[in-house]
C-alpha cells in the first residue's frame, strides 16, 4: 500500500512539475515576446489609444491604414528598396570574395601564404568603428558620398568569410582535387563544380550572416546618406521615430515593416543561421 | 630504400639534391601562384583600402589639430593634440561609460541567454514553440529595437506608467537611469542570438553527462553547477569575448534613444567619436579617439583570452 502511495505521489508531483515548468516557460516567453506584441498592437491603435491609461492591449478597432503611411508618407517603401539593393550587393560580394579566397588559402600553394592569412585574420581586430573617420573621407573623393556604391564597396570582404570558407574547404577530401585533375578539371572548373557545391552548408551560413549584418547596418549608412532617396531601412526608421505624437502608430508600423524581411528569412533559414553564429565557438 | 640508389657513394644522410623542375611544372606552379593571388586580390583591395590604410591614416590625422575657423588649412601639433585629448576628463568620462556599459549588458546578456537555453533544454511537448519565441529578438536590429523601446518609454505613451515604471525626469532624460535604460534594449535585442548560441552550444553536451549525474543523485542545482557550466564554458568564453566587443561598438541605441545624454551619461566612445567627426566636424581629434578605440578594443580582447581560455575545459 505504501509503494503504491510512493508512486502516486511521485506521479503527482512529476505533473506537477511538469505544469510548473510550463508556467515558467510561457512567463518567460511571455516577457521576452512583450515588446513585438505590443508594437503590432500598437501599430494598428488610433494614436488617442496609445496614449492612453491604462494602454489598449488589443486592437478591437485595426487601422490597417497606418501601414499604408508608413509605406508612403513615411518612405518605408523606398527605405525596403534601397536596403534591399545594399544587402543584396553586399552578400553576393562577400560569398563570392569569400569562396575565392577561402579556395586560395585551402587548394593552391603560393609564397606567403601564412603571412596574408594572418593578414586576413588580423581585419578581424579591427572594428569598423575605428575606420569611419578615414573612410568617410576615402568615400567623398572617391565621388561616392550619398551613392549606393558608397554604401556597399568597403563590405564586399570580410575576414570571417574567408576563414569560414577555408575551413569547410579543409574538409573536402584532399584526393578529390588530384582525381578531378586527371579528369581535366583545371583550378577554376574545380572550384565552381566541385569544392562549391560541396561546402554549400557553408556557403549557405555565410549568405545569411551576411544578409543580417548588412540588413542591420546602421552606422555606416547614417554617414554616408544625406537624403531620403538613399536612406535604408535601418536610417529611415530613426526618421520615422522623429514624428509628431499624434502619428505615433505609423513609427511602430514602420518598425514592423522593417521587421518581416527578416522573419521570412529566418523562418526558411534558421539552420544556416545557427551554423554562422557557431562557427567561431567551435572548439580548438 | 634511400640506401640501396646510392651508388656513387653519397652519404644516405645527406639531403638529397632539390630534383630540378620540369619546365611544364614549374609553368604549373607559376600559374597556381598567379592565380592564388588573382583570387587574393579582390579582399586585399578592400582591407588595404578600408580597413590598414584607415588605421595608419588615423594616427597621421590624429597629429593635425582643426582650424578655429573653416576655411583656414589645419596645422601640425605632432602629439599634442593626443595629449590633450586622451588626458580629458571628458575622454575619461567616456571610456568610464564605454566599460559601465559593457558591465551592464554582458553577464547580464549570457546570464539570461543561457538561462533560457537551460530551461528550454528538456524534453517537453511543444518546446520547440518556446525556442523559437526566446530567439524570436534576432529578426529585429538595433535601430528597429531602439525606435519600438523610444517610442514606447516617450513619456506621452501610457504603457510605462501603467506598469508604475516611471521616474523623474522622464527615463531618457534621466542621468541616472538613461544607461540602464539603454542596457535593458541591448540585452533585449541581442538576447535572442545569445539564446541561439548558449541553446546550440548546450547541444553538443552529451546527455549521457546529465544522465550520469542524476543517476548520481546530483540536483537540478548542482547538475547546472558541476556539469552545465564546465561543459558549456568554451561557448560562455566565445560569447565574452565578441560580447564585450560588441558592446564597445555599440552605437545606434546610444544615437536613436540619447544622443549621448544627458549630460554626457550614456556618452561611449562609438558615439563620442561620432559626435566629434560629424557635429564638431573635427576629424583630427575623431581620429584620436579611434585610435584609442582601437588598442582599447584589442587590449581588452587579448586580456579576456589570456584571463579567461585558462578556465576553460576543451576536452570533450
Amino acid at each position: 500500500m505504501s509503494v503504491e502511495a510512493d508512486a502516486r505521489a511521485l506521479h503527482r508531483r512529476r505533473r506537477w512539475g511538469k505544469v510548473g515548468r510550463y508556467a515558467l516557460l510561457t512567463v518567460l516567453a511571455v516577457i521576452v515576446i512583450f515588446p513585438i506584441y505590443i508594437t503590432i498592437v500598437n501599430s494598428l491603435l488610433r494614436p488617442v489609444d496609445i496614449t492612453r491609461q491604462p494602454p489598449k492591449l488589443f486592437p478591437t478597432d485595426p487601422q490597417w491604414h497606418s501601414y499604408a503611411d508608413a509605406w508612403n508618407a513615411g518612405h518605408m517603401g523606398t527605405y525596403l528598396k534601397n536596403s534591399f539593393i545594399v544587402t543584396f550587393v553586399i552578400t553576393t560580394g562577400q560569398v563570392v570574395t569569400a569562396i575565392l579566397a577561402g579556395y586560395a588559402f585551402a587548394f593552391l600553394d603560393f609564397p606567403f601564404k601564412r603571412t596574408l592569412f594572418v593578414v586576413f585574420l588580423a581585419t578581424l581586430m579591427v572594428p569598423f568603428e575605428v575606420t569611419i573617420v578615414t573612410n568617410v573621407a576615402t568615400i567623398s573623393d572617391l565621388g561616392w558620398y550619398n551613392t549606393y556604391a558608397g554604401l556597399a564597396v568597403p563590405f564586399l570582404a570580410t575576414g570571417f568569410g574567408a576563414f569560414l570558407m577555408r575551413q569547410a574547404f579543409l574538409t573536402l577530401p584532399h584526393d578529390l582535387r588530384d582525381a578531378a585533375a586527371l579528369d581535366g578539371y583545371g583550378h577554376w572548373r574545380f572550384l565552381w563544380r566541385v569544392a562549391v557545391p560541396l561546402a554549400r552548408p557553408a556557403v549557405g551560413a555565410l549568405t545569411v550572416f551576411a544578409f543580417l549584418a548588412a540588413w542591420n547596418q546602421y552606422l555606416w549608412p547614417l554617414l554616408i546618406t544625406k537624403d531620403d532617396k538613399l536612406r535604408t531601412v535601418q536610417i529611415g526608421l530613426k526618421q520615422l521615430q522623429q514624428v509628431s505624437i499624434d502619428q505615433i502608430n505609423i513609427t511602430f508600423a514602420g518598425a514592423v515593416i522593417a521587421v518581416v524581411p527578416l522573419v521570412i528569412l529566418l523562418l526558411f533559414f534558421q539552420k544556416q543561421l545557427v551554423r554562422g553564429l557557431t562557427a567561431g565557438a567551435v572548439k580548438g | 630504400m634511400a640506401t640501396t640508389e646510392l651508388p656513387t657513394g653519397t652519404p644516405a644522410s645527406a639531403p638529397a639534391p632539390p630534383r630540378p623542375l620540369s619546365p611544364a611544372r614549374r609553368r604549373l606552379r607559376r600559374r597556381e601562384r598567379g592565380l592564388a593571388y588573382l583570387l587574393l586580390i579582390p579582399s586585399l583591395v578592400v582591407f588595404g583600402v578600408f580597413v590598414f590604410w584607415p588605421l595608419v591614416h588615423n594616427v597621421y590625422l590624429g597629429f593635425f589639430r582643426n582650424p578655429p575657423f573653416p576655411g583656414l588649412p589645419k596645422h601640425y601639433v605632432g602629439f599634442d593634440q593626443y595629449r590633450e585629448v586622451l588626458g580629458s576628463q571628458t575622454f575619461f568620462d567616456s571610456v568610464k561609460t564605454t566599460f559601465l556599459f559593457a558591465i551592464l549588458t554582458v553577464p547580464a546578456g549570457i546570464a539570461l541567454g543561457l538561462g533560457l537555453a537551460v530551461l528550454a533544454h528538456q524534453q517537453l511537448r511543444g518546446i520547440g514553440i518556446y525556442r523559437t519565441l526566446f530567439s524570436s529578438t534576432v529578426a529585429t536590429s538595433v535601430a528597429v529595437a531602439a525606435v519600438v523601446f523610444g517610442t514606447l518609454m516617450n513619456p506621452s505613451v501610457g504603457l510605462l506608467p501603467w506598469l508604475g515604471l516611471t521616474t523623474n525626469p522622464t527615463i531618457l532624460q534621466n542621468p541616472t537611469w538613461a544607461l540602464v535604460a539603454v542596457a535593458v534594449v541591448t540585452v533585449w535585442q541581442t538576447l535572442g542570438l545569445t539564446f541561439i548560441l548558449m541553446a546550440s552550444g548546450l547541444q553538443s553536451v552529451p546527455d549521457e553527462l546529465f544522465e550520469a549525474a542524476k543517476v548520481d543523485g546530483a540536483g537540478a542545482w548542482s547538475r547546472f553547477w558541476h556539469v552545465t557550466l564546465p561543459m558549456m564554458s568554451p561557448t560562455i568564453f566565445f560569447a565574452v569575448v565578441i560580447g564585450t566587443i560588441f558592446a564597445f561598438q555599440s552605437f545606434g541605441q546610444i544615437d536613436i534613444l540619447t544622443q549621448g545624454g544627458p549630460l554626457k551619461k550614456t556618452n561611449v566612445l562609438t558615439y563620442y567619436i561620432y559626435d566629434t567627426l560629424q557635429r564638431q566636424s573635427d576629424p583630427g581629434k575623431a581620429a584620436v579617439l579611434a585610435v584609442a578605440l582601437f588598442f582599447l578594443t584589442l587590449i581588452l580582447a587579448l586580456l579576456q583570452i589570456r584571463l579567461l581560455e585558462r578556465r576553460v575545459s576543451y576536452e570533450r
